[in-house]
């Protein structure tokens, strides 16, 4: 086709809410079509304020633009308001950013990891076009499809009637999310090289990096 | 107030940027998202490229737009039931099985999402901000025709630019419980019984088969969750739990909502109903 303005760079997010915190995960590989791999560290996650973690998979370029103008859009939120933008309210107008490009959208899944305004984990996950949900749990992107099966059922107990149902500590959270990259990483040409994880909590957001398989 | 109504009365066609205020701080935030404009590829063929990428069936299909459904709602004597499952799926893959497909535009107003989520939710949204718009102007409630009409009108510009979206507009108003069928080519319907969405011919045979006018609220209640419960069965586009929503003269009520999965031993477990 002559006009084909998107390119698929591959990669895998997913975050975690817990009670009081909030996971997110993402690998940094960057592929281009084809089986190429241009570059190992090109992250797609980024910190938008103190509680809320952004992560955008699909076309490299289409998420950090949105990024771009996301962050802008905070930084008018607080001068006009003089506060920093809610979890929440930075999920509904991602949507509706995303939906502004209905008729020639940004290629990007993304997730919000972050604290809602009682300081508890919240997940939201938006499609193409500004479809979005508030979810415990979620992965996008190329390594989506091995993740969440996964995380519906270590994180959901899915299925699993008998198992008692308490809250997830943080060091389990953080090991689902790192076995989850690791065994992403051995099936999904897209996703590897290194995992970033974002963890948000009462104290604002950290960042830890971890070695993935860099075949 | 009424300066504050009469700022509403001209609406100066604005870039929209997505929040970012083109020409004040947002200290008439309502006023900035009057007009929603949106970004066209700069392309000969702008909505064949849209559909090229978006359209499960096309070759160069990439962007993957939450679909697929099962919803239904039909009048009886104590108002109207809406019944959904809650599934979206993006080509073959499950994208959600947890999707709030009815959406709750005011505490008298129920939409139902079917086709694209993203256009159902956010025009049902926008829908919302104009009914509360029409309550400051008027001080009443809007009535559901108008309400549904102002849907079906909003979307209408749009008609075969690739927005896909049935849904089913439903309430309790002065004239009494009122439902109307409204989608993105520009139908609106008012009717007895709609079933909306891939699995909706499934739905329609069982609601059916037993509907009746005179049925109680808990028979009513039933008969909606085994109608979206049937057609998660047969069609896979639907699944999920099922949610019921009953619109009564006071508003709207949330009934349950089920596993599919528990629904399935359930009804398993119970002798066959009689038809006729």
């Amino acid at each position: 086709m002559s006009f084909y303005p998107y390119t698929d760079n591959g990669g895998s997010a997913l975050a975690i809410a817990g009670e009081d915190y909030c996971l997110l995960a993402s690998d940094t590989r960057q592929s281009g079509e084809d089986y190429k791999i241009h570059a190992g560290y090109v992250p797609k996650a980024f910190k938008l304020t103190d509680s809320c973690v952004y992560a955008g998979v699909g076309f490299s370029a289409d998420g950090v633009a949105l990024v771009k103008r996301v962050r802008q859009s905070i930084e008018w939120y607080r001068h006009a308001h003089e506060k920093t933008m809610s979890t929440p309210a930075l999920a509904q107008m991602i949507a509706t950013v995303l939906y502004s490009k209905r008729f020639f959208p940004y290629y990007v899944g993304t997730i919000l990891g972050g604290l809602d305004e009682n300081g508890r984990g919240v997940v939201y996950s938006f499609d193409p076009v500004g479809s979005f949900e508030a979810e415990l749990h979620k992965a996008v992107g190329s390594g989506a499809e091995l993740i969440q099966p996964f995380l519906d059922n270590q994180v959901n107990l899915k299925f699993l009637p008998e198992v008692e149902r308490t809250p997830l500590p943080l060091d389990v959270a953080l090991q689902i999310a790192k076995d989850a990259f690791t065994s992403a990483a051995e099936r999904d040409t897209k996703t590897g090289d290194y995992l970033e994880i974002f963890i948000i909590d009462r104290e604002g957001v950290n960042v830890e990096r971890f070695d993935l398989k860099r075949d | 107030m009424d300066a504050y109504v009469n700022a509403f009365r001209t609406t100066v066609p604005t870039w929209f940027d997505g929040g970012i205020p083109s020409s004040s701080f947002g200290l008439e935030a309502a006023k900035e998202f009057a007009m929603p404009a949106f970004d066209i590829p700069g392309c000969h063929n702008p909505m064949e490229f849209l559909r090229s990428i978006t359209d499960e069936t096309s070759k160069d299909y990439r962007i993957k737009i939450q679909h697929g459904t099962t919803t239904l709602a039909f009048k009886f004597k104590g108002g109207v039931m809406v019944a959904v499952d809650s599934r979206a799926t993006a080509g073959g893959y499950i994208a959600s099985q947890t999707v709030k497909k009815i959406i709750e535009i005011n505490p008298y107003l129920l939409g139902t999402m079917a086709g694209g989520a993203a256009d159902c939710s956010y025009w049902e949204r926008e829908l919302g901000r104009r009914c509360r718009l029409y309550q400051l102007k008027n001080k009443e409630l809007i009535s559901v025709a108008a309400a549904s009409k102002l849907l079906a009108n909003m979307v209408y510009p749009y008609k075969r630019m690739g927005i896909s979206m049935g849904t089913m507009v439903t309430g309790w108003d002065k004239t009494g419980p009122n439902l109307f069928y409204v989608d993105a080519d520009g139908t609106r319907i008012k009717g007895e019984i709609f079933s909306v969405g891939s699995g909706s011919t499934f739905a329609y045979g069982v609601l059916d088969s037993t509907h009746d006018y005179e049925l109680e609220e808990n028979d009513a209640i039933d008969l909606a969750r085994r109608s979206i419960y049937h057609a998660t069965y047969r069609d896979a586009g639907s699944g999920g739990s099922v949610s019921v929503y009953h619109v009564k003269e006071n508003g709207w009520q949330f009934i349950s909502t089920h596993d599919v999965y528990d629904l399935h031993y359930e009804y398993q477990d119970q002798p066959k109903p009689r038809l006729i």
